[in-house]
């Protein structure tokens, strides 16, 4: 990335098979993981079988939305334009309370207050028309 | 098995740079050092049989042409990232002990300082990036766009879990440091690092701060393999492969859903390689630990059984890791301050220290030493060597 580089937009997922309907219930509002209807198990990042089971019968199963953070990073330097005007920003990995654990951002807190084990609630931001990502702000007891 | 079946006989490696860049494209500095390693080891290049070429760098097709290999019969890319040359160092050990080929030649390198840069690549093109559509609609939306971000997210975890310290994080870049002052090669030969600098460097994405990233460079290396019998024919004093592992996380692709967080591909492949070799981890005499980043060194000492887990943040303290200390890691400077050709100037290193070739920097009466790469989402692989 140089210096002076031009802005440019930020990387958008595609939107395509499974991940694209993970992202279709975002747009609705709604955080859902795959879950087996053979063994129970949740699953994400979306995968056509279970892995515990291997049943390729599942659902979208809604999710509290609620979880904690189990680690993150604060991105000081960006080392990608699109991200060069949002520094410092914190790519956190949430673990959820059915299990799975996504990676996101908490857009109501500052790098420096993150701590592991912190409660968190999901909230939905679009960016585009077309996608609205999953994000997160500290659990309304941690407020 | 190919347990001492195999052996390397021939090393070679171009000057490292960064500023103004190598001058040549990255397969004419692949080709420089392929060409080095043919000299080093008396071998014509029609003899080689074998190509293995780093991911994304370059053909095996390209190099036999290139280089004047019309018997070429054995190619493969291991798409392991930084733990594709000692996984193809395994590959090689497998091929000619098999018989699928004779003398199997290990190319790395590249522009990765005046070409595209690292950080650049791993965003733009999803087939390059670990994980690729995962990554892209899951991570890179959110900023997670880059290796020291990636390995950020575990080395916090270590730090949560384990009490590890940014101190033990600059202790490795101190000792990498330190072994590059007595590197002449070496991009940070003649720049000595201490604690308040190493404190003191930028934060790029926390823990990491500058000086626990590697130094993306321009530069290449390779190594040629062979059996134990064509050896006795060669210039070298060969170097034995005793064994060689390489393994995957679980799941591979996807950082963030690992039942057990820390554990990598070297968490099994090491056992399996020490397994081979019919020796333990305390019977290393150095070891050439893959170290993009400095947590990823505490990280692999652990996963590759030199201590427990949880204990590589102590294990690397007070000199633990530097020349004199009871295990030195990374004599030549490593990826942190010699340059980072991918990971095959560790194997390069390995070789030396095990002919006694290594002078400032030798390891006295080195006997065994272990090599291992790390690469993508922490894909592993180790080889264990003799002299
Ligand atoms: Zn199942």
């Amino acid at each position: 990335m140089s210096e002076n580089a031009l802005p440019c937009d930020k990387p958008l997922p595609a939107l395509t098979g499974l991940y694209g309907e993970f992202y279709a219930w975002c747009r609705d509002r709604e955080l859902r993981f795959q879950r087996c209807t053979g063994c129970g198990r949740y699953r994400h990042v979306p995968r056509e079988i279970c892995a515990h089971c291997s049943s390729m019968e599942w659902e979208w199963a809604r999710s509290s939305g609620r979880g904690t953070v189990f680690t993150w990073t604060e991105v000081v330097r960006a080392l990608h334009p699109a991200f060069a005007a949002a520094t410092p920003y914190a790519p956190v990995v949430v673990e959820m309370e059915e299990g799975v654990r996504l990676l996101s951002q908490v857009v109501d807190c500052v790098p420096g207050e993150l701590a592991i084990g912190m409660p968190v609630e999901v909230d939905f931001q679009p960016v585009s028309d077309a996608v609205t990502l999953p994000i997160f702000r500290r659990a309304a007891a941690a407020r | 098995m190919f347990k001492d079946k195999a052996c390397i006989v021939g090393i070679g490696e171009t000057p490292f740079c960064r500023k103004p860049g190598s001058g040549l494209s990255e397969m004419g500095i692949q080709l420089k050092a392929a060409v080095a390693a043919l000299e080093d080891a008396g071998l014509k290049a029609a003899q080689i049989d074998g190509i293995l070429p780093f991911p994304n760098v370059g053909k095996a097709e390209a190099f036999a042409a290139s280089l004047g290999c019309e018997n070429l019969r054995f190619a493969a890319t291991l798409h392991m990232g930084g733990a594709a040359p000692v996984g193809s160092l395994r590959m090689a050990a497998m091929a000619v002990s098999s018989g699928a080929a004779d003398y199997m030649m290990v190319p790395g390198g590249w522009n990765g300082y005046s070409g595209a840069r690292v950080r650049e690549t791993a965003a733009n093109d999803v087939n390059s990036i670990p994980g690729g559509e995962i990554a892209r609609d899951f991570y890179m939306p959110f900023g997670l766009t880059a290796p020291p971000q990636w390995y950020a997210l575990m080395a916090r975890r270590h730090m949560h879990e384990y009490g590890t310290t940014e101190e033990q994080l600059g202790a490795v870049a101190l000792a990498m440091r330190k072994h590059a002052q007595l590197n002449p090669a070496a991009l940070m030969h003649g720049k000595p690092l201490t604690m308040a600098d190493y404190l003191a460097s930028p934060t790029i994405a926390s823990p990491y701060r500058l000086l626990d990233c590697c130094v993306e460079t321009d530069g290449a290396a390779a190594f040629i393999v062979t059996t134990v019998e064509r050896a006795r024919d060669l210039r070298q004093k060969p170097v034995y492969i005793m064994g060689a592992a390489a393994g995957q996380p679980y799941p591979a692709d996807e950082i963030t859903n690992r039942a057990d967080f820390h554990r990598t591909g070297l968490t099994n492949a090491a056992p399996e390689a020490f397994r081979m070799a019919g020796v333990t981890p305390a019977d290393a005499d150095f070891a050439q630990i893959y170290d993009c980043f400095t947590f990823e060194v505490i990280q692999q000492l652990e996963e590759a059984g030199f201590c427990k887990r949880g204990e590589g943040g102590a294990f690397v303290e007070h000199g633990g890791i530097e020349l004199g200390g009871r295990l030195p890691v990374n004599t030549h400077g490593g990826l942190l301050s010699q340059a980072h050709v991918l990971g095959i100037a560790h194997v390069v290193e390995a070789v030396r220290q095990l002919r006694g070739e290594a002078g400032a920097r030798q390891v006295p009466d080195a006997e065994i030493g272990v090599v291992t790469g790390w690469g993508d989402f922490g894909d592993g692989s180790i080889a264990v060597l003799r002299r």
